[in-house]
């Protein structure tokens, strides 16, 4: 493996930038405020017996939103929805959504890419063009299309955006194998006759992925938030399903308030909407920090 | 190699896309039995009856290589299916909607434009101070807000609250004196043949309408120009020729004007693809969010309804747009710097 004292002096230099730089500091707090609340969503938020805990309860079939009260923090949303509830399950959907979809793009992705890296030739022309294809339509309008083809729901939005987000990190990947594909030591691995698979995981794969995994981590709150505008289109989550940008649907019959108090329903657009917008931010926050942090020609200027 | 060959290659690349585009919507369409894709054409519930008359008639059951010669002529030709969610043909649906969205974006990129390239250098050439602190942290709060969430506290404080920049595209007076006295619709944006019409009550209506959507969509969009522009500056300001123009004598915002942002600006054009894309992105939720029927209600409307051929129509539309704004950016990109002609 190679000594390790230059492995910790460089761990050691990171974390001394992350301590320097505020705001990576904040978004590392809000991550791991937002994954605390979302692991212990059934202790702060019990489910019901014999339901589906994603399911939101409803008390009542009153479509008039309820104000804040002593029995509901945040009040109720339309139709007597627990807005508590749904925002805080609605936070374990969001991260759920976007763990699996960078988990699906990262395999589809490093595959294709080092494949196409690799080989070369018309394997890597081929998945070039299709990339290329998949880079003509808007990523939003192309998961729409997708959705209304195959069905709506929360399974199908995942599907829809691991299609349509694989094409970036192929492309990265497979930058980053024609980098070191050239290197000294995979010359060596060929020389001695090492089989394609085995260069290709054992020393091509640990120094090409780095950029690919750092990029899909950064993702991960545009993917919350193309989630949620899928799940605000109605193209998400069914009726009653916790999904914080569905809850925002919910409210748009409500911004008017009542004759004489415009603000009378402000909690129920502006306490989802203020769950996303610090979730997103905390991972744009870390992710921005992360990439002047670990890229290598900005890390000691 | 010179531009013309450069804009040859690239306007061969672009049918090839676009073929590439629809052989992949025609190979999704083939999951869908012949009954199925039949439906895309009829216009009414009695036409259900004829379905074997529209299968034969559009070679829904015929092998797929004759199928896709023509539907693919079908397409040329403008026939799209029908839209059961805006009940009119999807070509024609397109047409009619497209000119709002027009208006929205018209007013929309200027504002951008402006609010991110100024931003953006004044943050740069004031490193460090609380203008480059504030546009720091608009432009990160900006790329994690959620569309819909500020389309929705704009319309609730600005309509909710104040009263003013109504939702839809008219006021329902404009509109009933536009059905009794009809102008001559020169381009279809209201603002323009308002004006053109002297009708400048209609001009300003839908300016009042359009004001806030292009206000979100630009305030949201404008996040990526900024930042690109700042650190796009703050590299050319440590170049050698700025440093040689200051010696020279000239005055610090001549140098910025005329030197920097020039050199600066460039790869905000590279970007400018990722922005329209945005834009199209922005656009259909911005639309919904603000009643404005445009290009993006009608998606979304579709897609709702799961209106098949609506959802795909668009599609096809947004991605001719796309490659047709990234060619003319790839263009451009050539012509302005001429170190890049491959």
């Amino acid at each position: 493996m190679g000594s390790l004292k230059p492995i910790i002096s460089e761990l050691k230099f990171t974390f001394k930038r992350i301590r320097q730089s505020p705001l990576s500091i904040a978004g590392l707090i809000i991550i791991m405020f937002y994954v605390a609340l979302a692991i212990a969503a059934p202790i702060l938020a019990p489910p019901q017996p014999d339901r589906d805990p994603y399911i939101i309860p409803n008390y009542g079939i009153s479509p008039i939103p309820q104000p804040p009260s002593s029995q509901f923090i945040f009040g109720t949303t339309e139709g007597q929805y627990d807005l508590y509830y749904g925002c805080i399950w609605g936070v374990r959907t969001a991260l759920r959504t976007g763990i699996m979809v960078t988990i699906g793009v990262l395999i589809i992705g490093i595959v294709i890419g080092c494949i196409a890296g690799y080989y070369g030739g018309k394997i890597d022309e081929i998945f070039m063009r299709i990339t290329d294809i998949f880079y003509a339509v808007p990523t939003l309008v192309l998961a729409m299309a997708i959705i209304v083809l195959f069905g709506v729901g929360i399974d199908n939005v995942i599907k829809a955006m691991i299609i349509t987000g694989w094409p970036t990190y192929a492309r990265l990947m497979r930058g980053e194998v024609l980098r070191v594909k050239n290197e000294d030591y995979v010359l060596a691995a060929r020389a001695v006759g090492c089989s394609d698979y085995r260069i290709i995981t054992k020393h091509i794969l640990p120094n090409a992925i780095y950029p690919v995994i750092i990029m899909a981590t950064m993702n991960i709150g545009n993917i919350v938030l193309a989630a949620s505008a899928l799940s605000f289109l109605g193209l998400g989550s069914p009726r009653g399903y916790a999904d914080l940008g569905w809850l925002i649907s919910l409210s748009r019959n409500w911004i008017l308030g009542l004759p004489g108090n415009p603000f009378a329903f402000w909690h129920t657009y502006t306490i989802p909407g203020l769950f996303i917008f610090t979730f997103v931010l905390g991972w744009n926050l870390l992710g921005d920090a992360f990439r002047d942090m670990l890229d290598p020609l900005i890390r000691r200027r | 190699m010179s531009v013309r060959k450069y804009l040859a290659r690239r306007l061969l690349m672009l049918p090839l896309i676009l073929l590439g585009v629809i052989l992949i919507v025609f190979t999704i369409l083939q999951c869908f039995s012949p009954a199925q894709r039949a439906i895309a054409y009829i216009q009414s519930t009695e036409d259900m009856l004829y379905i074997n008359d529209i299968i034969k008639k559009y070679h829904l059951d015929d092998p797929p290589y004759i199928q896709f010669l023509y539907w693919f002529d079908n397409l040329l030709h403008g026939n799209l299916g029908f839209s059961v969610s805006a009940r009119m043909p999807v070509s024609q649906a397109i047409l009619t909607f497209f000119p709002a969205t027009v208006e929205l974006v018209m007013l929309a990129i200027p504002l951008l434009l402006i609010i991110g390239t100024l931003f953006g250098i004044l943050s740069a050439v004031y490193r460090d101070s609380l203008i480059d602190h504030f546009v720091r942290v608009f432009s990160i709060g900006a790329w994690s807000m959620p569309t819909f969430w500020s389309g929705i506290i704009l319309l609730a404080i600005f309509y909710g609250g104040l009263g003013m920049f109504p939702p839809g595209r008219l006021s329902t007076q404009i509109a009933l004196s536009l059905i009794q006295n009809p102008i001559h619709q020169y381009t279809g944006i209201y603002i323009i043949d308002g004006v053109l019409n002297g009708r400048f009550d209609v001009a300003w209506d839908s300016l009042n309408h359009v004001f806030l959507p292009s206000l979100n969509l630009a305030i949201l969009s404008s996040a990526l120009p900024m930042r690109i522009m700042r650190s796009s500056m703050l590299e050319v300001l440590g170049k050698d020729y700025i440093a040689a123009a200051k010696a020279k004598g000239l005055s610090k915002w001549v140098v910025i004007w005329k030197h920097a942002v020039k050199n600066a600006i460039i790869p905000l054009i590279t970007v400018s693809g990722i922005m329209v894309a945005n834009l199209l992105t922005g656009v259909v939720i911005t639309e919904t969010v603000f009643a404005y029927p445009g290009l993006g209600y009608f998606a979304a409307g579709a897609a709702r309804s799961l209106d098949m051929p609506g959802v795909l129509g668009f599609a096809i539309f947004a991605a001719v747009i796309y490659t047709i704004v990234n060619l003319v950016v790839d263009l451009l990109y050539a012509v302005i710097d001429p170190r890049i002609r491959y």
